[in-house]
């Protein structure tokens, strides 16, 4: 017990430098955060509006996601959000292959449309056409005979037998209906080398369609352009890599003498004809322009959708999530006032129960708060952090288990003392068998965060990172703050002596028959 | 002060609850509940959010809203499956439809914006692919079985197998009367639920954790001498405790409190009430299952050992009165069973500890 002792005399000097230590270490990290210039939270779009999707790669046969295929799938969707033009757009990658997008602001369908419609971009040549509904398809035999004559005079290799309309395809195409909305969600994969009936993105059109003979990876450029020389208005422009040029240039010279509609080339994206533009003439020199009667967005998304389209793999969309500003705003409000209302209820209670020593606990949750403040400000920097509700719920949750600390060791404290050791004693030994059982009990609490984090999906994520981020706080606290004050406090007579309301006091203790032992 | 009745007693040792020896009673309420639980799972099944079965729902925000005009305009936009309208406050709607096209929502957005008169930005919605459910199962799933696990070594290499096994029969005793009170009154189950949920673990074990720490410390050495049983050393542990336990669970609630009421008042419906609705469940019998479970479940476990069992026969032939589970005649609230007067049976009054360690 004497080395307790001597030790105990010791600390007092000590834990003054621990406390100045603590204290030019926040005012070093507040001053790390003004000069980098983030004095402001980056908060989730569930706090300040926005849409985020969840993409997820659709895996043909059970096989294995592809990492390198994700990678570039997220690289052609961040230029595709890009092209919004709104700021802090975000395009990231999970460990399960998962795509996350998130734009901030006004909540738009647009975000949903530009990134839902992920998949191979194909150009086929057009074999028939037809209106949505069902009556027209009695036509098609007429169609089809017209194909054969027609071809047949232009003695061009694909006309001596005319791809593809077989009776299967004519009764596919008869039996489709463009008019129904669910024939218009895409995203079927279809097989590049066979002839398919599709309806078209825009309007209610039906089509048949030829292999493919260009892939939208052999585009290698494609841009909305204004054309004020000509006055054909908005236009696009695009050009192919060297493959897409011969393959292009032989798809052109064959079709471009056929007579309407087989002398147009169907762009066809997610297995939708977003366009099917008539081909004027043999275009071998790999660049092409599309014209029609286009406003400036539906140029720009075309042009995109040419550029992008080609993802490397097919993805479905999995969560869709919009928030406007005014609910955003909404749920920040509302995770302040919790945070607020049940920081005031937790001091309110241990100032009550532990009364002088409350001061100690409330000491703590204030630096407890600077210092997880500032690490959000400062991790939003470093690694992107950012605050969603469920991080705010995880943050005031931690409330109770940095409270928790302080009453294992106050009561381990009152315990020692109700034993007969003197304050100053009391403080270490206390502190000695305070300290494991923190130690083990906030080990269990971060690998339960840890655990949640690696489980969790999505927006909850926040909560589990929170939650161990200040379980980490709070080690911090209690032995760099609360331990040190409590050691300094014992020094100063209002504790040392037992007073009244010093939450020490031999009433509040219990300690009423030894007088001996009352008056440490 | 908050405390100064049964608290205050308590801790100067003038009442002493026998945890230990009402064990079988805890026991017993405890298996009725799970048994509860297993029924209600059985019969009414937990009420999943969309998460799980995929489908939409979109909030409006307009000066006057109502149920009928919300259902009218999903009719309207074309939704003719079985669709959730609920009204929240007074100025907000909130419809859950089944999992439906893209083209379908993006309508129903419109129709709801001319109903309502608001800015179709202004109306929130969240869709959930029907395969994004299974997912967010499976993790959950795992992480529950790896959290248990983990814990699980980790509390037997820093305390005992016994205690590591009595923690995770508590932790799973958690589990089961949580989801039983879902299932029974049918309270969404949502991805925020099942995370907070699965935090609650964490803090039923922390909790647990505490009272095995001073377990352990009371019983360090028992064998060589013949004061008390481990029992009786482990129930003194629990009171000794008990203040902190109190103290720890009603500081966790009370933010978890505010979070609820706050979600549930000015949200309604969202992350904020399912995550704290599940930690206030969660906390109450996380609570109730390390003081009246984990302990008298190790207690019993321990009271097996030849060495335990030598050392409670020592305890009654040197004279000591052994509370046993047996003993029916102990009241929940001991007062004067034993031979001595019974305020000395607080922490000052316990044998003194050998001289410190180091």
């Amino acid at each position: 017990m004497s080395a307790n002792i001597s030790k105990a005399t010791r600390k007092p000097a000590k834990s003054g430098r621990t406390l100045a230590a603590l204290l030019v270490v926040l005012v070093a990290f507040t001053a790390l955060a003004i000069l980098q210039g983030d004095t402001k939270l980056k908060l989730g779009l569930d706090l300040r509006g926005g849409t985020s999707v969840t993409l997820a790669p659709k895996v043909a046969n059970g096989g294995k996601v592809d990492k390198a295929a994700v990678e570039q799938a997220v690289a052609i969707i961040r230029q595709r959000v890009n092209s919004l033009g709104v700021a802090e757009s975000e395009v990231s990658s999970q460990s399960n292959g998962d795509i996350i997008v998130s734009v901030p602001g006004n909540s738009s369908s647009r975000v949903v449309d530009l990134v839902g419609a992920t998949a191979q971009l194909r150009f086929r040549q057009v074999l028939a056409v037809g209106a949505g509904n069902a009556a027209t398809s009695a036509s098609l035999a007429t169609t089809s005979a017209t194909t054969k004559t027609g071809s047949k005079s232009t003695a061009a290799p694909a006309a001596t037998f005319p791809a593809g309309v077989t009776m299967a395809l004519d009764t596919a195409f008869k039996n489709l209906d463009c008019t129904k909305a669910a024939n218009h969600q895409g995203g079927a994969i279809d097989d590049p080398n066979q002839a398919v009936v599709a309806c078209s993105l825009t309007d209610t059109s039906k089509y048949i369609l030829a292999p493919a003979e260009v892939e939208g990876s052999q585009v290698s450029k494609a841009s909305a352009v204004l054309d004020n020389t000509n006055g054909n208005g908005w236009m696009v422009l695009l050009n192919f890599n060297g493959a897409g040029t011969s393959a292009f240039g032989k798809m052109t010279t064959r079709v471009t003498s056929l007579a309407s509609p087989q002398n147009q080339a169907a762009i066809v994206l997610d297995g939708l004809v977003v366009s099917a533009p008539r081909i004027n003439e043999a275009i071998n020199s790999g660049s092409a322009q599309i014209s029609g009667s286009f406003t400036q967005t539906l140029a720009t998304d075309l042009a995109n959708k040419l550029k992008y389209g080609a993802l490397p793999l097919a993805l479905t969309v999995q969560e869709i999530n919009q928030v406007s500003p005014t609910l955003g705003s909404d749920q920040l409000h509302a995770g302040l006032l919790a945070g607020l209302i049940g920081l005031i209820l937790v001091i309110l209670y241990s100032l009550l129960y532990y009364r002088g020593l409350g001061l100690v606990s409330v000491g703590s949750l204030v630096v407890a708060g600077s210092i997880t403040f500032l690490s959000f400000l400062l991790l939003g920097k470093w690694i992107g952090f950012t605050l969603t509700l469920a991080g705010i719920a995880g943050a005031i949750v931690s409330i109770g288990i940095t409270a928790d600390s302080f009453i294992v060791y106050f009561e381990r404290l009152r315990d020692e003392v109700r034993e007969g050791r003197s304050l100053r004693t009391a403080v270490e030994t206390g502190w000695q068998r305070a300290r494991r059982t923190i130690l083990v009990a906030d080990f269990v609490s971060l690998i339960a965060a840890a655990l949640l984090y690696f489980f969790a999906v999505g927006g909850v994520r926040g909560f589990a990172f929170t939650l161990g981020l200040t379980t980490f706080v709070d080690l911090i606290v209690v032995f760099f703050f609360t331990k040190p004050f409590v050691t300094v406090l014992s020094r100063v007579a209002f504790f040392a002596e037992g007073r009244n309301l010093s939450g020490l006091s031999a009433k509040s203790l219990g300690v009423v028959t030894d007088s001996g032992k009352d008056s440490l | 002060m908050a405390l100064s009745g049964i608290g205050g007693r308590l801790y100067r040792g003038e009442t002493s609850i026998n945890f230990i020896a009402k064990r079988r009673r805890w026991f017993g309420i405890s298996g009725l509940l799970i048994i509860i639980s297993a029924v209600a799972l059985g019969t009414q099944g937990l009420k999943l959010g969309i998460e799980f079965k995929g489908g939409s729902v979109l909030t409006v925000q307009a000066p006057t809203v109502s149920v009928a005009q919300g259902q009218a305009a999903l009719k309207s936009a074309g939704v003719t499956t079985e669709s959730i309208v609920q009204k929240i406050g007074t100025s907000k709607l909130r419809l859950q439809t089944t999992d439906l096209p893209q083209s379908t929502i993006s309508a129903a957005r419109t129709a709801l914006a001319s109903t309502f008169n608001v800015d179709p930005a202004n109306i929130d919605i969240q869709t959930v692919g029907p395969s994004w459910g299974k997912e967010i199962t499976h993790k959950a799933l795992y992480g529950l079985f790896g959290f248990l696990i983990v814990v699980m070594l980790y509390l037997a290499m820093a305390f005992e197998p016994k205690m590591a096994l009595s923690a995770i029969v508590a932790v799973i005793h958690d589990v089961f009367i949580t989801v039983g009170i879902y299932a029974l009154v049918g309270f969404d189950v949502t991805p925020a639920t099942v995370i907070g949920f699965l935090t609650i673990l964490g803090y039923s074990l922390y909790d647990t954790v505490v009272v095995f720490d001073k377990v352990r410390e009371n019983t360090n050495g028992i064998t060589s001498t013949a004061r008390q049983t481990y029992s009786q050393a482990a129930n003194l542990a629990l009171n000794q405790t008990l203040v902190r336990s109190f103290n720890t669970s009603l500081i966790a609630l009370l933010p978890v409190a505010s979070i609820l009421f706050v979600g549930a008042g000015l949200l309604g419906a969202g992350t904020l009430k399912d995550l704290s609705l599940a930690l206030f469940i969660g906390l109450a019998t996380g609570t109730y299952s390390s003081i009246f479970i984990a302990t008298p479940l190790l207690a019993t476990l321990r009271e097996r050992e030849p060495a335990m069992q030598a050392l409670a026969k020592r305890v009654s032939t040197r004279g000591g009165v052994i509370e046993t589970p047996v003993d029916k005649n102990t009241a929940g609230v001991v007062t004067s069973t034993h031979s001595k007067e019974s305020h000395e049976r607080g922490p000052r009054n316990q044998p003194k500890r050998k001289p410190r360690r180091r």
